[in-house]
């Protein structure tokens, strides 16, 4: 087995609508390009960020805090990546 | 396997997978599937799934231009919520665990994550609550069956399951598929009764609760002639009831060899039999059955069938295709009769307190002239092909029979002036359906050429009884003495007057009511054309003599039951001799 990294990163969600629909499918279909396993936390309760039902459960408004955790060989872009992703750096239309 | 009883209204045997119509609501009961059927409950969960996709990439792939990127997003949402692993493994986990069926499971869930967003403060995410509850309806209608606009898509026998049909979703069946009805509501005459009757399919109707017992799929006999409905019958019942069928078909087939014969009693008096009908395909079975012609045919299909006002053309198409097959026999159409339980797609519904009080029938074509006068020019000019006769419904007072008249007159004005061709002697006749038409029938008889006593609605006024509402149903009877009085007068006044008269409600498809109907005079009956056979067959059987006497005892009695009762020993006997 080769090696297994690990990223994590916290963001805030910055949509004024909060990680609503399209931001969560957003989210979903970024994480879902990455082999790694991706895990988002909201305090203590914790999703998988390649499921919109689990993404969107996390209901999370803005200025909410998450916590993104990507394990596998591209952790480090995936964090990235997902990252603009919540704080909202992709336009939004 | 269980058994209900309601109350049959159309006699038959069918043995076939249910389909549910109607779930709106889809308030999906909590029910179990047994332990071996999980995997295949999971697989029933998975498939649909996939047929939800793929109706949602489809409806994404046809609409795609006319849609804005709004809806555009939930639609994509909807893809990404079926396409998700995660939430499909979480409702199959809930039918392994707890075997519940797959509707269930899907409701339960995702109701869940319904209540889930609903309770967040920030109002956006509560909104999505909207998605979740329509990705669950999706996902039942493919679970379920098939989305009611798609009745007519059926392509496997089918029985039809629903709270109570529509005349809309009855013009939509495919007859060819659906085997028998079975309703939670309605009585003998409900619109559903009706309909089973002409398309000669079994049917059971005030169940109370039948589509929460049976689910789309169930294996189910429906008992039209013992009024049960067998939900997952076992080997040896169907095996029962195949036999059952098969010796009907024989019966039938026997009954077919009248088709032929006149319908004359023993003594050589001609009664004539004509058919109602509703659509024009039932003409044929008319004339199949040994009718004689149509004594009523029912207008009502082509405003309900289509999301438009029907056109003239619309109307005189249907006509045309009607009367072509009928050489000289007598086709009566009657004008529209919308209103009260039938409605219209498009509009003019506005909620009356007492729709059956209110704006029906004949009092809405005289309100909506332009609507009245396309049906009747429709009428005038197909009267060239063939014997018609108009008839207008619920008259109750002779202002609206001259108010008609007079339309009728403006429009032939109007086709002479435009040099179009139609009968100038076609017949007008009124139905005799209310209490108060039957009490000055006298009047109208000086006014038209026939009447036709319309049973159905005239019980239902006399009586005071909703004919559709099971919990006063059994009130509802036409053996009550009051409305064999109306009956018998109204009979009178047409013979006085030497004006044709016929009757054409239910009542005349029942064979328990033919002799006492010929011994009250009447010489012409129009029936559900499949009930044209038994009707005969009672005829050919008993004299003149032999009616009048019976009407004459029927007519004494001052109770419906004993009436019924009486009626009833005197076709065993009749039948009995012919055994």
């Amino acid at each position: 087995m080769s090696q297994e990294l690990r990223e994590e990163r916290i963001v805030k969600v910055q949509h004024k609508d909060g990680l609503h629909m399209r931001p969560a499918m957003q989210f979903v279909d970024c994480a879902s390009q990455f082999g790694s396993k991706i895990n988002v936390y909201k305090e203590e309760q914790c999703v998988d960020g390649k499921s919109i039902m689990q993404m969107t459960m996390l209901a999370a408004s803005m200025g909410t805090q998450l916590t993104i955790i990507a394990e596998g060989k591209d952790a480090a872009e995936a964090v990235e990546a997902l990252s603009k992703v919540i704080e909202n750096e992709l336009d939004e239309v | 396997m269980e058994i209900l009883k309601g109350i049959g209204v159309s006699p038959g045997i069918a043995i076939c997978p249910a389909i549910i119509l109607e779930a709106e609501d889809y308030r999906i009961p909590q029910r179990f599937v047994v332990r071996k059927q999980v995997r295949a409950e999971i697989q029933r969960l998975r498939q649909a799934f996939l047929d939800a996709i793929e109706e949602v990439s489809q409806m994404q792939g046809t609409q795609a231009e006319i849609w804005d990127s709004r809806i555009k997003d939930i639609f994509a949402v909807h893809l990404h919520f079926l396409r998700d692993r995660s939430l499909r493994k979480k409702i199959a986990d809930l039918i392994s665990e707890n075997f519940y069926t797959a509707e269930y499971a899907v409701s339960h869930i995702l109701r869940d994550i319904a209540k889930h967003f609903s309770q967040a403060d920030d109002a956006y995410i509560s909104e999505r609550v909207h998605d979740i509850y329509d990705i669950e309806k999706r996902l039942l209608r493919h679970l379920i069956g098939k989305r009611q606009e798609e009745i007519s898509n059926f392509s496997e026998p089918m029985v039809i399951i629903s709270q109570d049909l529509t005349p809309t979703q009855t013009a939509s069946f495919n007859q060819h598929y659906v085997k028998g009805l079975a309703t939670d509501a309605g009585g003998r005459t409900s619109h559903t009764a009706i309909v089973a009757r002409s398309l000669g399919i079994p049917a059971v109707v005030g169940l109370g609760k039948i589509t929460q017992t049976v689910a789309s799929g169930d294996r189910v006999i429906i008992d039209g002639t013992q009024g049960t409905i067998i939900i997952n019958p076992d080997e040896s019942t169907i095996d029962d009831y195949k036999a059952m069928a098969e010796e009907m078909v024989e019966h039938e087939t026997a009954l077919g060899e009248l088709a032929s014969l006149d319908a004359k009693t023993t003594d050589g008096t001609k009664i004539d039999l004509l058919g109602n009908i509703e659509f024009p395909h039932e003409a044929d079975i008319t004339l199949k059955k040994g009718g004689d012609g149509i004594g009523l045919y029912r207008t009502e299909f082509l405003y309900l069938d289509i999301d438009h006002e029907p056109t003239e053309e619309d109307h005189f198409q249907a006509y045309k295709a009607t009367i072509e097959n009928f050489g000289d026999h007598p086709i009566t159409i009657r004008t529209l009769d919308l209103g009260a339980d039938k409605f219209t797609h498009y509009g003019h519904n506005i909620r009356e307190r007492n729709p059956f009080l209110g704006l029906r029938s004949i009092r809405y074509c005289l309100q909506h002239l332009h609507l009245f006068k396309t049906q009747i020019r429709a009428i005038l000019r197909a009267s060239v092909f063939g014997n018609i006769k108009i008839m207008f419904p619920l008259i109750t007072n002779i202002m609206e029979l001259r108010q008609a008249k007079w339309i009728v007159e403006d429009v032939k004005e109007d086709l002479e002036e435009e040099g179009i061709d139609f009968d100038h002697t076609m017949q007008i006749g009124v139905m005799i359906e209310t209490p108060a038409a039957a009490l000055i029938a006298d009047h109208l008889a000086n006014e038209v050429d026939f009447f036709s006593i319309g049973t159905n609605d005239l019980t239902q006024y006399t009586l005071a009884v909703d004919r559709v509402n099971e919990r006063v149903a059994s009130l509802y009877t036409p053996a009550h003495p009051a409305v064999l009085n109306l009956i018998r007068q109204t009979i009178q006044c047409a013979h006085r007057a030497k004006i044709d008269i016929s009757l054409c409600g239910e009542m005349a498809s029942d064979v328990e009511y033919a002799p006492l109907l010929i011994g009250l005079g009447l010489r012409t009956l129009s029936l559900s054309p499949p009930m044209i056979p038994e009707v005969k067959k009672v005829i050919r059987s008993i004299s003149l003599d032999e009616c009048n006497a019976i009407a004459r005892r029927a007519m004494e009695f001052d109770t419906s039951k004993q009436t019924i009762n009486y009626l009833r020993e005197e076709i065993r006997k009749i039948q009995d001799a012919e055994a």
